[in-house]
């Protein structure tokens, strides 16, 4: 049949569902059809369901009171508050944990990496031993390890302290409470300073590359910005009279007030997350830096670079290439790991919005559809930005 | 003249035997300075680490090992309260292992697991016979037999055991069994569809890819007890072990497919050209050219998906199903045990069980790994 079809001078007309091009348009037709009636179906079963069981849809329930309270909240909320006002105490409290998180996991992940690369025998085995421990330990178990086994047993702030005390820090079974900083009236110079002082320093940055372009004339920018940065806001502050106290935290009969809290459930969780990411960041970097070949660090020997120099300016920055995709992929996985917060009811997003609100108003498709379009946009959103990041420091090729 | 020559040559006939290194350059001492005390940074770091390790490891051996707790009940336990509490995970060693199963017929729960692992020995073993046969078996038929074994067919005398006695690690290695053999194969039509030239079928799969990667686990874990009851025809209901399954085997393929994904990508165009022009048509040279090779290649990825997959069945608990951790867990809440170095010993214990399964397959992923780098790279 091939020699028939190829030996003629007119190509004979192919069968139609011979013809590829065809086959193709068939195919997908099917699989669009395939899938638009699984989802057909899907919808038709949980609209009738929902009818048959009474339970109201719509987006109208965000209005109503809600009527429960949340133990750590980063924006004004009360039990009179909405369901919707909960849901934004939620996805604040997510965003705290991933923030913190990921600054904390990847400190704690590059200095574990470079650790690992150490000449120093020992501490590499000892960065290789917490690698291979925390990052084949389930995170859940970390959580569950720090919350219940380490932070709930401490003693409560009854046992530590007297009636009367002024507490200006205690760790307790009700977490971490830390006397309370009260800014006085000048303060806001301080921070006019801080921001002057960034200005500064960027503009000294710039200024600097521009005359070493032109002259080759290095100029320590960094120990410039560092002291701009430091020394401004600290003039600052003794100028205005030093416009800050701490509010230490009083003991009463039974418990500690006033003071700022960190809850054990956000402890445990930050612990945990940080400790098993750090763990895979450290690996990432690690490949990161073995990626830059021997010869690189040679040629910057050989151009005279200091070593801080030639990881400075030659090896991290192609490390950096390396390191960044992965990474990224990391701070999408602490971001979604944060969500196991609701095993032990630290009031993030998925605990108190796919938890609370949704067994009290009984309506599962919105409650979730919302919480997974707050997901996905999180991973959206750092994935732009890893990309944006990723596409300045990209290799410039010919 | 040949003899004088002989007498005043510098020329050595014979090779001097090589000298051993002196001692200050090779030696133990040497090895000292050179890894551990080169210079006062080095010292300096030496000693963290030696402090570090003074912190953890005397605590943790007098804790677990010297001053532990190894036989008695739980009175022994509240008399010494600073050492690990052995005999709680002995005394319920039953129900970490087999969950509520019936104790009557927890023999095929033991049969099931010496399957299971003679089928993985036989896998890992490298001069058996009749791997692929026996890989295939264990990867579509065993799951499906064990499940109607552990379930239960009264027609062959065998009694239904409901999945809601099932728990505790035979639970895991349940779900995280049933996730490892769905998304495998999932996985790579997955990959294959979001390559494909065929736009409604790769938009198809990026979105479906997209979503599950971009959802965490647990509002997938909720969906599966909250929402997939409502997505059913009324009547209809599918036990809670089933959802959770579906849910944990849907999003662990994603992550599978882009593992996959990133072996195709690896596969030189010359590769496809080559089997096309050798007349094969597309199933022909992904089945006989192009999978094999990049699913090679991807071996370490597929392995550590599989590892998170093992780690994530933990998750189960969060929606009442009870697995190794959530058998733990609720053992903890007893009274009788409410004593400070249980949840302590808990946690060490199913922190030990995961830490060997994941430390083993990350140590034979990476074997693997050595044994199948044939020399292309370097």
């Amino acid at each position: 049949m091939a020699a028939d079809s190829t030996g003629s001078n007119t190509p004979s007309r192919a069968v139609f569902w011979r013809d590829p091009s065809k086959r193709a348009l068939i195919f997908q037709f099917i699989v669009f059809a395939l899938a638009a009636w699984f989802v057909w179906v899907i919808v038709d079963n949980t609209a009738t369901n929902m009818r048959n069981r009474g339970v109201a849809t719509g987006f109208g329930f965000l209005d109503i009171q809600a009527g429960f309270g949340i133990i750590q909240s980063l924006i004004p909320y009360s039990e009179a508050s909405s369901y919707g006002r909960a849901f934004w105490v939620g996805l604040c409290n997510t965003l705290l944990v991933a923030i913190v998180g990921i600054v904390l996991a990847t400190v704690l992940g590059f200095l574990v990496g470079i650790a690992r690369l150490s000449p120093n025998w020992l501490l590499a085995k000892v960065a290789t031993v917490y690698v291979e421990t925390f990052r084949n330990i389930p995170l859940l178990l970390q959580i569950f390890f720090w919350y219940s086994a380490v932070l709930k047993p401490l003693p409560g702030p009854r046992s530590l302290h007297e009636a009367g005390d002024q507490v200006f820090f205690s760790v307790n079974n009700r977490g971490v409470v830390m006397a309370e900083p009260v800014f006085g009236a000048g303060f806001s110079w301080v921070l006019w300073a801080l921001l002057a002082a960034l200005a500064g320093t960027w503009f000294i940055r710039r200024w600097a590359r521009r005359r070493q372009e032109k002259t080759g004339q290095p100029f320590p920018v960094l120990l410039t910005g560092l002291a701009l940065v430091f020394g401004l806001p600290l003039l600052a502050f003794l100028l205005t009279g030093m416009p800050l106290h701490f509010e230490p935290a009083q003991m009463s009969r039974f418990s500690l007030r006033g003071g700022v809290t960190i809850i054990p459930e956000l402890i445990a969780l930050l612990l945990a997350l940080v400790v098993y990411t750090a763990a895979f960041i450290a690996e990432i970097v690690r490949a990161g830096i073995q990626s830059v070949s021997h010869g690189q660090s040679e040629a910057a020997q050989a151009l005279n670079l200091s070593p801080g120099q030639a990881l400075r300016l030659v090896i991290i920055p192609q490390a950096l290439r390396v390191i960044i995709p992965p990474l990224t992929s990391q701070y999408l996985n602490l971001t979604k790991n944060s969500s196991l917060a609701t095993a032990i009811a630290y009031p993030d997003l998925v605990s108190v919005f796919a938890g609370t609100v949704l067994n009290q108003t009984g309506q599962a498709v919105e409650v979730m559809a919302i919480t997974l379009a707050v997901y996905l946009l999180l991973s959206l959103l750092t994935s732009m930005f890893m990309n944006w990041y990723n596409h300045r420091i990209r290799l410039v090729e010919r | 003249m040949s003899e004088s020559t002989q007498s005043k040559a510098v020329v050595n006939d014979t090779l001097i035997e090589a000298r051993p290194a002196p001692s200050s350059a090779t030696g133990p001492l040497r090895w000292l300075q050179d890894n551990l005390f080169g210079g006062w940074g080095n010292t300096l770091l030496t000693l963290l680490s030696l402090w570090l390790i003074w912190l953890v490891l005397p605590g943790a051996l007098q804790w677990s090992l010297i001053d532990a707790v190894w036989t008695g009940g739980s009175d022994a336990c509240r008399a010494n309260p600073d050492g690990a509490c052995w005999p709680f995970i002995t005394q319920r060693w039953d129900q970490f292992l087999y969950g509520f199963y019936e104790e009557s017929e927890r023999w095929r729960v033991n049969l099931v697991l010496a399957g299971l692992f003679a089928g993985i020995a036989w896998l890992v073993w490298e001069r058996a016979p009749a791997r692929n046969l026996v890989g295939l078996f264990m990867l579509f038929g065993f799951p499906l037999l064990a499940y109607l074994f552990l379930y239960g067919v009264p027609a062959l005398g065998l009694p239904v055991v409901s999945t809601d006695q099932w728990g505790g690690f035979m639970l895991t290695l349940v779900i995280a069994l049933t996730g490892i053999v769905v998304s495998l194969p999932l996985g790579v039509v997955l990959a294959l569809g979001r390559r494909s030239q065929m736009p409604v079928v790769r938009s198809l799969c990026i979105i479906f890819i997209e979503f599950w990667r971009g959802v965490p686990l647990i509002t997938v874990l909720f969906m599966a007890s909250v929402m997939f009851p409502l997505f059913l025809p009324d009547g209809v209901t599918v036990d809670q072990l089933l959802r959770a399954m579906v849910g944990v085997s849907l999003f662990a393929s994603a992550y599978m497919a882009e593992v996959v994904r990133g072996g195709l990508q690896a596969i030189s165009k010359g590769q496809y050209e080559g089997a096309s022009s050798l007349g094969l048509g597309y199933w022909q040279s992904m089945r006989l050219v192009i999978l094999p090779q990049a699913l090679k290649i991807v071996i370490p990825g597929i392995v550590n998906t599989f590892i998170g997959l093992f780690k994530d069945t933990t998750l189960v608990l969060i929606i009442g199903l009870l697995d190794l951790l959530g058998m733990v867990q609720s053992a903890l809440a007893d009274a009788q045990w409410s004593i400070r170095s249980v949840p302590y010993t808990g946690y060490v214990f199913v922190g030990f069980v995961f830490w060997c399964s994941c430390y083993g397959m990350a140590i034979y992923s990476r074997r693997l790994e050595e044994k199948l780098n044939t020399g292309h790279s370097k």
